[in-house]
């Protein structure tokens, strides 16, 4: 097993409608590593993400997960590895219950009810939301949404999980709840995000994206310092590291 | 248009007391549904002209009320929101139907008048069965009953899915309704302007959101196959209810036990 | 409007839940064949559309009333009519569970008269054939505006046959369809409008979403057969029944309260006896043995009232896809009888 190593090759990607999302990117993730995918709106975010679980296949470039090289074939392998996330929680939680969502993926897996009760469980223990088990989605707020999205992925014991914008819409004390759970997960980490700050919180390597290619791949704390870089990328430094607006008020 | 208020509340109120932990909240969906079945079908069998054998069949909803928690007036709103439609129809009966029945001291009752009164009482009874139907049972389960009881699959999922973003879209919809109404100086109807694009917008954003749950699905191992969990208990306590409750409509349906009620009482007469 | 378990009989209401019950279980078969099993979030997401669409007042101009949208035309033209009359079904489902609209024996038959009309006779008898292979604004409009009205008229009959059958309400056909026909034209011109300008929007916007499906010539010819064969019996089973009885509401009366009632009417059930004479619409339910004058002043009467249709066919085929329905209406009436003999 090549330890689930993320290898992409020159991607290209081109949407139906002749837009050119990705325009020749190559990236390396090594298992257990935890990058963070930053840029503008529209710099290919998504599009990448996309890639990771399969959602779309490559106009041109390799995609490789793994043992797999990504294709029709191998879909299925392939989404038994990654679990994705999705930024708007109400189009992944489509099951009458919580139960019924995070039991959904490892009854697709085949497992007997027994297995499944068992990985649902724990799934919702992980993310301290079993309380909620028997609630119906439209229940539940914005953060539990969120959490039960991560069950529903989790139970499927995925190594790879891929996150986009998970502390969108989250009130202060839910984002908070979110950074420490995700800071005890072991799997490989792939979150696009414009939350500067829960980047510095949860990866080490930052991949800085400016129309459909990568601008910048090194350490968090260095991009965040190379104010140069920020700015071409539509970017600012994390709010933790623009001065206090006590101590050293900017002068406008 | 903000009678879609008030749909959207009665929907999450009956929504929430099914949501209820009573006796008859634990019985199995599929009985509840199938005493249900039973009460419609014996009270749309009697005649015509029956008044009196109808009344002790309001025995069912009023005990279910009580024992489920479940107040007469959500009841009783339905009730008389859906009036107009059937008195419309229903008030031919007395006049056309002039025909004498009997005579209450100095009023005389036609036939008209009795069966445009079993025709009310008919439709208060329905009304009660299904609402109670919903308050004790809930979406979820009477779909896993109706799963159970070989209903097309294709057909249940899909109601499913339709309850699950029901919510969902009523939201959006009042949200740009609103907006809407915010904007507009004319009142709350639609201008026939707006019709297209407002409807069509969510429709297309509606057509998008399916795509992106089916892209869900697909990431989470879908392979065509919607597979659920869920447990079916029978009890002795579901048959009883069922037994019970059939029994007593039958007897309802063949003897007159109003009049059985008043001989007793006022002796054989 | 939606039929009541207040006016239904048993009979009349179980016969047409059998008809609704194996339509569903076909259209589902139909569903998954085609593989369109991913179709169902589609199927369910659209289905909670049209359910909140249907809340919503449309305010007509120049007429300061307002009308609501059915939803089966934009369901048939997003889905085909298979998918449709599931998820109509569906969201007559919710709405009799939840807001007793109808109610749950009726159920059946509004998922017939709203869901089958609709999606099995408008849209690949009308909207289809008015579309033809090259959609334009102009046939755009034409035929979901034909189809809706068409269609809801249909329901419409649905709903006065059932009521009829039952024969829990004393309001003679005649005057029932005088009653329901007009306000459902006005209904159905109303959806009409509303759907094409949800439609011509979508076709503006995104046009791949009205491709039209491949309906298949062989789709279509067991529902028109099997609607040719019932028409046949029906006019046959029909004609021999007025030949033995008379009207069937005097008929009813009569078995159950005695024939004197029939002279103590007055007013009002003879101005609708006399106009149901006139008008005879279905005169002695003979459609077979009409004879030549009569034919003329059905056609001519019926004309007036439904524009556009060649009343001839129609009534025919309407008349014929309910044979289930006259025949339980006649096991119905015997029951009834036969159990008030005891009043």
């Amino acid at each position: 097993m090549s330890h689930h190593i993320i290898e992409i090759k020159d991607l290209e990607y081109t949407y139906p409608d002749q837009t050119k999302a990705v325009k020749g990117l190559s990236l390396r993730i090594l298992h257990g590593e935890s990058v963070a995918i930053v840029g503008a709106n529209g710099a290919g975010k998504s599009t990448l993400l996309s890639h990771l679980i399969g959602v779309l296949i490559p106009s041109a470039g390799t995609v490789r997960i793994g043992d797999y090289p990504l294709n029709k074939e191998t879909l299925t392998h392939i989404r038994r590895s990654v679990g994705m996330v999705f930024q708007n929680p109400d189009d992944q939680l489509f099951m009458p219950t919580v139960f019924d969502d995070v039991a959904f993926g490892p009854l697709n897996m085949g497992l007997p009810p027994k297995e499944t009760e068992e990985r649902v469980m724990a799934a919702l223990t992980t993310v301290g939301a079993v309380h909620l088990k028997d609630r119906p989605p439209y229940k539940l707020s914005g953060g539990q949404k969120r959490s039960v999205a991560i069950a529903s992925v989790l139970s499927m014991l995925p190594d790879i999980l891929v996150m986009d914008e998970p502390s969108d819409g989250l009130d202060p004390y839910c984002r908070r709840q979110l950074i420490n759970l995700l800071k005890t997960f072991q799997h490989t980490k792939i979150i696009a995000t414009h939350d500067l700050d829960l980047v510095v919180d949860l990866c080490e390597r930052t991949v800085v994206l400016a129309d459909g290619k990568i601008i910048a791949d090194g350490p968090t704390l260095q991009i965040f310092t190379d104010d140069a870089l920020l700015q071409t990328s539509h970017l600012e430094r994390p709010l933790r590291m623009q001065g206090c607006p006590i101590c050293n008020p900017k002068a406008d | 248009m903000f009678n879609f208020e008030s749909r959207w509340l009665e929907l999450r109120r009956l929504d929430e007391l099914a949501a209820g932990d009573t006796k008859i909240h634990r019985l199995n969906p599929c009985i509840k549904i199938m005493t249900t079945a039973i009460f419609l079908i014996v009270v749309a069998s009697f005649s015509k002209y029956e008044v009196s054998r109808l009344l002790p069949l309001f025995f069912y909803p009023v005990v279910l009320m009580n024992l489920a928690a479940v107040p007469f007036s959500i009841i009783a709103k339905r009730v008389l929101i859906a009036l107009p439609f059937v008195v419309f129809i229903g008030i031919f009966n007395p006049l056309l139907d002039h025909t004498p029945s009997l005579q209450l001291g100095p009023l005389l009752v036609t036939n008209g008048w009795i069966s445009f009164i079993s025709i009310l009482l008919r439709f208060i009874l329905a009304i009660s069965a299904a609402l109670i139907l919903v308050a004790t049972t809930g979406m979820d389960a009477i779909c896993s009953a109706l799963l159970k009881m070989h209903i097309p699959r294709v057909f249940v999922i899909q109601l499913m899915f339709l309850y699950r973003y029901l919510y969902v879209l009523l939201e959006e919809l009042f949200r740009t309704l609103t907006a809407y109404s915010l904007r507009s100086l004319r009142g709350n109807g639609l201008r026939y302007q707006v019709w297209g694009s407002l409807l069509g917008q969510l429709l297309l954003r509606t057509i998008d959101r399916a795509q992106k749950i089916y892209q869900a699905m697909l990431c989470r191992g879908f392979d065509g196959e919607i597979r659920l969990l869920r447990y079916h208990r029978l009890t002795k306590k579901d048959i009883a209810y069922v037994v019970g409750w059939s029994v007593f409509f039958l007897t309802a349906r063949m003897v007159n036990i109003p009049q059985w009620l008043g001989a007793l009482l006022v002796g054989r007469h | 409007m939606h039929m009541a378990d207040a006016l239904l009989s048993p009979a009349v209401g179980g016969a047409m839940w059998t008809v609704t019950a194996g339509l569903a279980a076909y259209s589902a078969k139909k569903v998954q064949k085609n593989l369109d099993e991913k179709k169902v979030p589609l199927m369910g997401v659209l289905g909670a559309f049209i359910f909140a669409a249907q809340m919503i007042n449309f305010s007509i101009p120049a007429t300061g009333s307002s009308g609501h949208l059915g939803g089966g035309m934009i369901l048939a033209i997003l889905l085909g009519p298979w998918a449709a009359f599931l998820t109509i079904a569906s969201v007559l489902t919710v709405q009799a569970l939840f807001f007793a609209d109808g109610g749950l024996l009726a159920l059946g038959c509004n998922i017939f008269n709203l869901g089958f009309f609709p999606c099995f006779i408008a849209y690949p008898l009308i909207y289809r054939q008015i579309i033809g292979p090259e959609p334009s604004r102009r046939r755009l409009f034409l035929a979901i505006t034909a189809a809706s009205v068409i269609g809801l008229q249909l329901g419409a009959f649905g709903v006065v046959l059932e009521t009829f059958f039952s024969g829990l309400s004393e309001l003679p056909v005649t005057a029932f369809l005088l009653l329901m026909q007009p306000i459902h034209l006005a209904i159905g011109l109303v959806e009409g409008l509303v759907t094409t300008a949800v439609i011509l929007f979508v076709w503006r916007e995104r046009p791949e979403i009205l491709r039209t499906q491949p309906l298949g010539k062989l789709a279509l010819k067991p529902i028109l057969v099997s609607f040719l064969a019932i028409t046949l019996v029906t006019a046959g089973g029909l004609s021999w029944f007025a030949s033995n009885n008379p009207d069937g509401l005097e008929w009813s009366i009569a078995a159950i309260t005695g024939p004197e009632e029939l002279k103590g009417q007055s007013g009002l059930h003879d101005f609708f006896a006399v106009l149901q004479k006139k008008t005879a619409v279905f005169p002695d339910y003979t459609l077979a043995k009409a004879d030549a004058s009569t034919e003329e002043e059905v056609t001519g009467k019926k004309s007036t009232a439904w524009p556009g249709i060649d009343s001839g066919t129609s009534a025919a085929g309407i008349a014929g896809s309910i044979l289930t329905l006259l025949l339980a209406g006649l096991i119905g009436k015997g029951l009834q009888a036969t159990l008030s003999t005891k009043h």
